[in-house]
């Protein structure tokens, strides 16, 4: 206790340092999967992206990223166990995000492949299970963290699959494509509406309006999500209706005006992309600091406590400014390696992600939203839209748990013992 | 700063455009040969050599394609059609090439003069070889839109015509070689007996590149067969 009175300014200080440079790995690294698709079939400029990202990323971190944000701050540790010294849990939270942070600096210098919910995981569960007790770490909750790791690329990979075959049979191989693209892609545009409110409403806005007592039922949240959406599809339609066709495309390909239709819709998914990825990974960075605020401000280690939504502001604040420093030099490389997905394939792509990634944060568990992209680009190449695609890479991927969760781990575990040697 | 991140890398070199690339150049290579023939025909042997020096250059030039192609192919690479179809359609494509470069290599070589009366039926003959490798070229030039589309579909049975009229093209060539063959043959007893020999040879391989060309054809149809 008397750790928590006489440091308590200077550990609030820590945990909100630690946690913006946590949020800027996330901006600097993970944005540029998440917007990488749209740069490289180029529907967006690079400039465009970084402002879609910038506002999306903001707005689903805010809006949706309170479950998630829970799960990380309370879900993996167990806190009855840190009930009778609440400073371990902030030594611990406090390590977690400055091993995960350095962990992530140092993948990106030396350009190893990482998740940031990966690190943060196995930092939390490293100082816990090592520094605590293995009981402090509630290991089912972990389990299914874990599974869903390896669920979510499948789903992802299932709805991709599943969204560009039906693009094939609507519009690609149809007598008049580029009429049926006008038709259809205005019902893709409505899709991606629809889920994005939908979440927000049934998940997001509890942590956000939850002083004011304000709430919707399952009905209501539908028929807003509805009407959202239809808001959505109409500003598409308006837009797709600019688009006129050329009589030779450049490309000598016939589908090249169909692709510019697309790249409309891509603009739509890739606003559900910052958004889904704001809502899941800024968690990481946020969830641990909201622990420790916690902490400070109850004096214990209280289960039932609000997070304020401050801290969620902190955090999407850090991906932007992680986004404008660095993100940018990294979204221009990954942009100009995937120039193999065109705007039909991409979107189907990110749309499936996406729905993937918003699901899982309105259920809390922390997914890796760039394993789940992967997913979604093996769907769309099994549906045979893909010119190419490397095997060996989901090697990689797999290496990359492999050797991110023990150095996450193994971090934590170095700065947890360190901090409890500064303050004791 | 080295960014090799899972996503990314995860795009391999598509191999649909190299293979449209290489077969223009082959296309291309045969395209000379019309021309070739018509300096021949003419005893302008300077124009000869100069085509037949292009055609050498734009053989290598396919080689090479090819090459790199193969190399980008490694068997860890998920391609929406079987790896082994793709190679064995881009060996055949490359084939066109070589028999064009044989053709005039020999022909050049002997300085082989073509009799007065056949100079007609032997450009026609070229023109429609050459006319089966074009068509070869529009189908293959289809392969990115086939990707499109996920090789199903509407485009496979456009595709599919395609090769069909290929597959025409080269039964007329097939009727002109008879035709010139025949007449040769009537020609023989008063041509020195040795470049009787080679002009036959060089009837039956415009045929064969022809044949090749439409073997393309073949290739592809079975890239499409599911």
């Amino acid at each position: 206790m008397t750790v928590i009175a006489e440091y308590g300014q200077i550990l609030l200080i820590l945990a909100c340092v630690f946690g913006l440079f946590m949020a800027w790995g996330v901006g600097a690294n993970d944005v540029a999967n998440a917007m990488g698709t749209s740069v490289g079939s180029k529907a967006l400029t690079i400039k465009q992206a970084i402002v879609i990202a910038m506002i999306f990323e903001f707005l689903g971190a805010y809006l949706a990223g309170g479950a998630v944000t829970s799960t990380i701050r309370k879900g993996i540790v167990d806190p009855a166990i840190m009930a009778g010294s609440p400073e371990l849990l902030v030594y611990g939270m406090l390590s977690a995000l400055l091993a995960a942070g350095t962990w992530l600096l140092i993948a990106s210098i030396v350009g190893w492949p990482v998740s940031t919910t990966h690190s943060i995981v196995g930092a939390i569960v490293g100082f816990a299970a090592v520094g605590i007790s293995t009981d402090a770490v509630a290991w089912g909750k972990v389990m299914s963290i874990v599974a869903s790791w390896v669920v979510s690329p499948m789903l992802a990979g299932t709805i991709a699959f599943f969204i560009f075959r039906s693009v094939q049979r609507l519009i690609l191989n149809t007598e008049d494509p580029f009429a049926n693209a006008r038709r259809y892609i205005p019902f893709y545009m409505f899709a991606v509406g629809f889920l994005i409110a939908m979440v927000t409403l049934l998940k997001g806005l509890k942590h956000v309006f939850k002083d004011t007592g304000f709430s919707l039922n399952f009905l209501e949240s539908t028929l807003i999500a509805a009407v959202i959406g239809g808001i959505v599809c109409v500003i598409g339609i308006f837009l797709l209706r600019r688009i006129q066709p050329e009589e030779t495309p450049a490309s000598g390909n016939r589908f090249a005006n169909v692709e510019r239709l697309f790249a409309i819709l891509m603009v739509f998914t890739a606003c559900a992309m910052a958004f889904a990825h704001g809502s899941n990974d800024v968690a990481n960075a946020v969830g641990p600091m909201a622990a420790v605020i916690n902490v400070i401000n109850t004096g214990g280690v209280a289960a039932q406590s609000v997070m304020p939504s401050w801290v969620l502001l902190i955090g999407g604040v850090g991906i932007v400014i992680g986004l404008a420093t660095y993100g940018f030099k990294v979204m221009a490389t990954i942009g100009k390696k995937i120039t193999e997905l065109t705007p039909s394939r991409g979107f189907a792509a990110e749309l499936a992600a996406a729905a993937t990634v918003v699901l899982a944060s309105g259920t809390g568990l922390p997914i890796s939203t760039t394993h789940t992209l992967v997913g979604a680009v093996l769907g769309v190449g099994l549906a045979r839209g893909i010119g190419a695609l490397n095997l060996g890479v989901v090697g990689s991927i797999f290496m990359s748990w492999v050797v991110t969760l023990p150095a996450g781990a193994g971090l934590a575990i170095l700065f947890f013992f360190f901090f409890k040697g500064i303050f004791g | 700063m080295a960014f090799s991140n899972p996503f990314s890398n995860m795009f391999g070199h598509s191999p649909i455009k190299p293979m449209q690339e290489h077969m223009t150049a082959v296309v291309e290579a045969s395209g000379r040969l019309p021309g070739f023939f018509e300096a021949a025909i003419g005893g302008d042997w300077d124009t000869a050599r100069q085509l037949q020096q292009e055609i050498a250059a734009l053989e290598t030039k396919a080689d090479d394609m090819k090459k790199q192609l193969r190399l980008h192919l490694p068997k860890s690479l998920f391609l929406p059609v079987p790896r082994t179809d793709l190679l064995e359609l881009l060996s055949t494509q490359d084939r066109i090439a070589n028999k064009a470069q044989d053709i005039t290599g020999i022909m050049l070589g002997r300085k082989m003069a073509i009799p007065a009366s056949l100079k007609e039926p032997f450009q026609e003959f070229v023109m429609s070889a050459q006319k089966t490798a074009e068509q070869a070229l529009a189908a293959i030039n289809e392969l990115d839109e086939l990707l499109e589309t996920g090789f199903s579909g509407r485009e496979v049975s456009l595709v599919e015509n395609m090769i069909e009229k290929l597959d025409d093209y080269e039964r007329i060539n097939d009727q002109q070689q008879v035709e010139i063959r025949s007449k040769l043959f009537e020609l023989e007893a008063q041509l020195p007996p040795v470049d009787v020999m080679f002009l036959y040879q060089i009837i039956d391989w415009i045929g064969d590149l022809a044949d090749r060309a439409q073997a393309v054809g073949s290739r592809l149809q079975l890239l499409l067969a599911r």
